[in-house]
């Protein structure tokens, strides 16, 4: 199914449909006052944006640092460039440590890589910490959102789904009742597991350490159980050095929920004694961006999600529309310059509105990014072919004044003439929920005329 | 002096469906004192195919748009997002055309023109109504006609300044005033389900603040919410600021 008939599906549910706008709203609310209550906000983001372009045009130099750095403090370096290779070098660290069980903190590159189902696959557990990771994993669906990975859900989908996993009271439903059972559940899979995996927020290279940023504090209680320490992160991860992580603390917890700060923002500069650490750095098709001047910006991305909760469409459509594994505004150019063909269409969900863009901590062009990504689809042939004609036949009409006059003049004595059953038939998909604009008497053009002559 | 002289830029489907709109942005503009001309060989400026992807579609059009309008001291267009195409989006097609810098320097959409060029201190108008108003996103992202609620600084809104200008009208605050309404060119069609959902919850907003009239900036997003309320028989009635300010609102 394509995005118009996810959309339509997840609509299908008045109330449920209207209860993620209205959730995802409140929260895109929360981010105004907090991002109204520093003068400097929009300072701010022209600084991070600087850092970004900055990072991104020395990136090599930058992640050489970093290894070289993260080296002296103890730290194991990888280097990935595809999703495969990530799995691999993740799965003979745990190998080699005789890994049986692994807890993981959020982390939407281990999501993009599939590394779950490849763990799983060789024998190793994997088990999602975050609340929401955790709910997503137990019913076997990806995340819907980069920030809140199971908003999609009502809560009594959430109890039916502890009753059956945790032993929950049958009925109850009620949010502390459950996260309590959760933690108890989570708990318990802390205490026995090997190994954990984190992503990474920020990785400073002048420091050669990294930052992890959660809120139920799951990546922290993670590392301090377990001796080995695996953190998954992209190459674009990197920034320069320490003063420029206040800039992009201030800005990411604001964005994503109206926090000043995440409630656990962990730095990880060496192993703990007797431990190990590791970083793996993933390429995964990012560098083809680098040189791209339309698209490379997207690059900059910090992963707040307040694109997704500013999105007119996200907020009504849901995450699981997106057939890519990131959704919204980001996740439609992503996919884009991921695999143009398969997923070029998520490009058209888009209204052009521009808030994305305006809220972006990051200042991203998001909506022209989606806007100049359509070019490139219909460059390469990607249109379907009706589209294409359509398009066609429509610029060849509204060319001339005088063929557009002659189409809107049909199309008026159309209106006026056929009977509604015909006018509103299955091909009028303007007027499944509208009614066809009213045509006027006379065109402008004839009034002007006649004024003219006056 | 000679008047200065406005090329009217009439899109095309406002010109057979909003004749109106049209005749409202040439009564202000004859009122401030400009000569008016409707250029004759105008037609369509090329945004829904831009906007699809299909650019090869547009560079005839904005030729077309740089031939017509050629040789005036403004031209003025009665749509943000056309007055956005023009100046904003046109450079990969006729960007290299001596004609395009003069054009993108002089073109404006109507309300702008009002506030930024004409500055009248009062329309001589009365609208003895309540309205909410609709922030279009192309008039105020593009256009910057005003500040988005997503924007940390000192608020402005060119177009509730010149709505201040009226007697009696009464201009009532909405919720979400500048979320999308759903409209979104070939978005609407392309996505009917959600955009007629944004367009309903648009319209639930602007009832909830028992105005009269739902006003806008961009006839596009009228013809679209006015299709839903008519549809969905309710009572609120759509209408373009420029009539408003013209005081020709029917
Ligand atoms: S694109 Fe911008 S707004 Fe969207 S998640 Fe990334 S940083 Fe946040």
């Amino acid at each position: 199914m394509n995005h118009p008939a996810k959309s339509a599906a997840f609509l299908a549910d008045p109330a449920h449909s209207r209860w993620h706008d209205h959730a995802l709203w409140f929260i895109r609310q929360k981010r105004d006052s907090a991002a109204h209550q520093i003068d400097e906000w929009e300072h701010l983001r022209t600084l991070a944006s600087q850092i970004k372009a900055h990072t991104m045009a020395h990136l090599a130099d930058y992640l050489e640092t970093f290894e070289h750095n993260a080296h002296q403090n103890g730290i194991h370096v990888h280097w990935a460039t595809d999703a495969h290779e990530h799995n691999r070098i993740v799965h003979e660290i745990l190998t080699k440590n005789r890994v049986k069980k692994v807890v993981k903190s959020k982390s939407m590159l281990t999501e993009e890589c599939g590394l779950n189902p490849y763990l799983k696959e060789h024998g190793i557990e994997v088990i999602d910490t975050d609340l929401g990771e955790r709910i997503v994993q137990l019913r076997h669906e990806p995340p819907s959102h980069i920030v809140l990975p199971a908003i999609h859900l009502k809560k009594e989908e959430v109890g039916e789904l502890f009753e059956q996993e945790m032993g929950t009271e049958l009925g109850n439903s009620d949010p502390q009742y459950l996260t309590h059972a959760a933690r108890k559940h989570l708990r318990e899979h802390f205490l026995s597991a090997d190994a954990a995996i984190t992503g990474v927020n920020f990785a400073v290279a002048e420091e050669g350490m990294f930052v992890v940023c959660t809120n139920e504090g799951n990546a922290d209680l993670g590392t301090a159980i377990t001796d080995l320490h695996i953190a998954s992160m992209g190459i674009e991860k990197i920034i320069p050095s320490l003063e420029h992580l206040g800039v992009f603390t201030r800005l990411l917890a604001r964005s994503a929920t109206g926090q000043p700060v995440t409630t656990y923002t962990s730095h990880f500069r060496r192993p703990k004694p007797g431990g190990e650490l590791h970083v793996v750095i993933v390429d995964n098709g990012r560098s083809n961006l680098l040189g791209d001047t339309d698209y490379a910006q997207a690059l900059h991305c910090i992963r707040c999600g307040a694109c997704m909760n500013t999105c007119p469409t996200y907020r009504r459509s849901g995450g699981h529309s997106y057939d890519y594994v990131i959704p919204g505004p980001i996740g439609s150019t992503l996919g884009a310059s991921r695999d143009l063909k398969q997923h070029g269409d998520l490009t058209y969900n888009c209204t052009l509105c521009g808030s994305c863009t305006a809220i972006c901590p990051a200042q991203i062009d998001l909506h022209h990014q989606l806007y100049a990504w359509r070019k490139t689809y219909v460059d390469q042939g990607y249109m379907p072919d009706h589209k294409r004609r359509l398009y066609r036949t429509g610029a060849w009409m509204l060319a001339s004044p005088g063929r557009a006059q002659l189409f809107f003049g049909l199309t008026k004595w159309a209106t006026r003439l056929l009977p509604r059953w015909i006018l509103y038939g299955r091909l009028n998909v303007w007027g499944r929920g509208r009614e066809l604009p009213q045509f006027a008497p006379q065109s402008f053009a004839e009034m002007y005329k006649e004024h003219k002559k006056e | 002096m000679p008047k200065p002289r406005v090329a009217l830029f009439i899109p095309c489907y406002i010109n057979h469906l909003f004749p109106g709109v049209a005749v409202a942005t040439m009564t202000l503009l004859e009122r401030f004192g400009y000569e008016v001309i409707y250029p004759e060989g105008q037609t369509c400026c090329g945004q829904p195919f831009a906007n699809s992807g299909a650019h090869e579609e547009v560079i005839p059009l904005a030729q077309n748009f740089l031939r017509t309008f050629t040789g005036y001291d403004y031209i003025v267009a009665p749509s943000a997002s056309c007055t956005g195409m023009v100046r904003h989006h046109y450079d990969p097609y006729v960007g290299d055309d001596p004609a395009y810098a003069p054009i993108q320097q002089t073109t404006y959409e109507i309300l702008e023109f009002l506030h930024d060029v004409v500055q009248p201190e009062h329309f001589g108008v009365s609208f003895p109504h309540t309205l909410t108003l609709h922030q279009s996103c192309h008039g105020l992202r593009e256009l910057e006609l005003g500040v988005s609620s997503e924007r940390v600084m000192p608020y402005y809104s060119k177009v509730e300044s010149l709505l201040k200008r009226v007697d009696d009208l009464t201009l009532l605050p909405m919720e979400r005033a500048d979320e999308c309404c759903g409209f979104g060119g070939t978005f609407s069609v392309n996505e009917p389900d959600i955009s007629v959902r944004m367009g309903q919850n648009k319209l639930d907003n602007a009832e909830a603040t028992e105005a009269e009239y739902l006003a806008g900036f961009d006839s596009s997003c009228l013809m679209h919410l006015d299709g839903i309320a008519r549809r969905e028989k309710r009572g609120i009635k759509t209408v373009h600021v420029a009539e408003i300010l013209a005081g020709t609102v029917r």
